[in-house]
């Protein structure tokens, strides 16, 4: 019955008491949540320890979720929150934020050009089924700075709107959406320099300096 | 359109937010440039490669410190099921 019964459904009964309803809940997005986890922190131990501050912070304020948003979304929140302090710990850092307004050279005209553009010899399908081609991957996503790493975790594997990815990090949607930009425009250049195909390689174009 | 501009869009476009006077320019950019053309197919490429990732699993000894950990809280909380 329970792994029927939608979100809703469930968080209702939750609500009401019934453990059950949570630990299904809990069994539905355990591994999305230590994916993010892991993928933010890299470390296997880190991302156990966010994984059960999130759900024991979810049990915790579970009557304080007003449905605004949905479970999982709300759960990613949770968890990006719990995974921004551990990076904020390691740093020796007081506060958690991705230091919103203090970047000067965040706006479009510093976006980095592609350099090494050539079409790729297999599909994306094809690339993440290899263990050896995963790794590189994985790989790229990890040498990405983790306010780059994040947005795009959240964006574009997780599949937060815009708007939801500004609102878990506290930054506005225009940063939000640069961070991104910079973040897809990082790992299309690392992958392409693993994946293009030099006999389908293309000089970029000569960028003549506006006015 | 220039290639910078394009870059500038490129987000939008992937994403399919630009109105549709923009997106005509976008691509008739694209219809005479190859390396634009190649950045934007290598960036559907790059997404769909994350999107398509498989999950980690749970160790599966921390899944049942997980579940026993939650347990408790519950318990604690909210007192017998």
């Amino acid at each position: 019955m329970n792994e029927l019964s939608s979100d809703q459904e469930l968080v209702r009964r939750a609500k009401a008491g019934e453990l059950e309803a949570f630990e299904t809940l809990a069994g539905r997005y355990e591994r999305k949540v230590y994916s993010l986890a892991r993928r933010i922190l890299r470390y296997e131990q880190d991302a156990e320890d966010v994984t059960q501050q999130t759900f024991l912070s979810a049990l915790e304020h579970l009557e304080g979720f007003r449905e605004e948003s949905s479970f999982s979304t709300w759960l990613l929140r949770v968890a990006t929150h719990a995974a921004l302090k551990v990076i904020r710990k390691r740093k020796g850092l007081p506060t958690v934020s991705l230091e919103a307004n203090s970047e000067p050279q965040e706006d479009y005209d510093t976006v980095p050009h592609p350099e090494y553009i050539a079409d790729w010899r297999e599909s994306p399908e094809e690339l993440v089924s290899r263990n050896e081609t995963a790794r590189l991957i994985d790989e790229a996503l990890s040498e990405l700075d983790e306010k780059h790493r994040v947005i795009f975790l959240l964006r574009d594997v997780e599949g937060l709107s815009v708007k939801e990815t500004a609102d878990a990090l506290g930054l506005s949607e225009a940063n939000v959406k640069v961070r991104l930009l910079r973040a897809r425009l990082q790992l299309r250049e690392r992958l392409t320099r693993q994946f293009g195909d030099p006999a389908r390689q293309f000089e970029p174009h000569q960028h003549t300096e506006a006015n | 359109m220039k290639c910078e501009e394009l870059l500038a869009m490129l987000n939008e476009y992937v994403d399919g937010g630009v109105d549709p006077g923009v997106c005509e320019q976008f691509e008739k950019h694209l219809a005479g440039c190859n390396p634009c053309q190649v950045v934007v197919d290598n960036i559907r490429k790059t997404i769909t490669l994350y999107k398509e990732g498989q999950p980690y699993e749970l160790p599966v000894q921390f899944r049942e410190r997980l579940h026993s950990a939650l347990r408790a809280k519950w318990l604690e909380k909210r007192g017998t099921n």
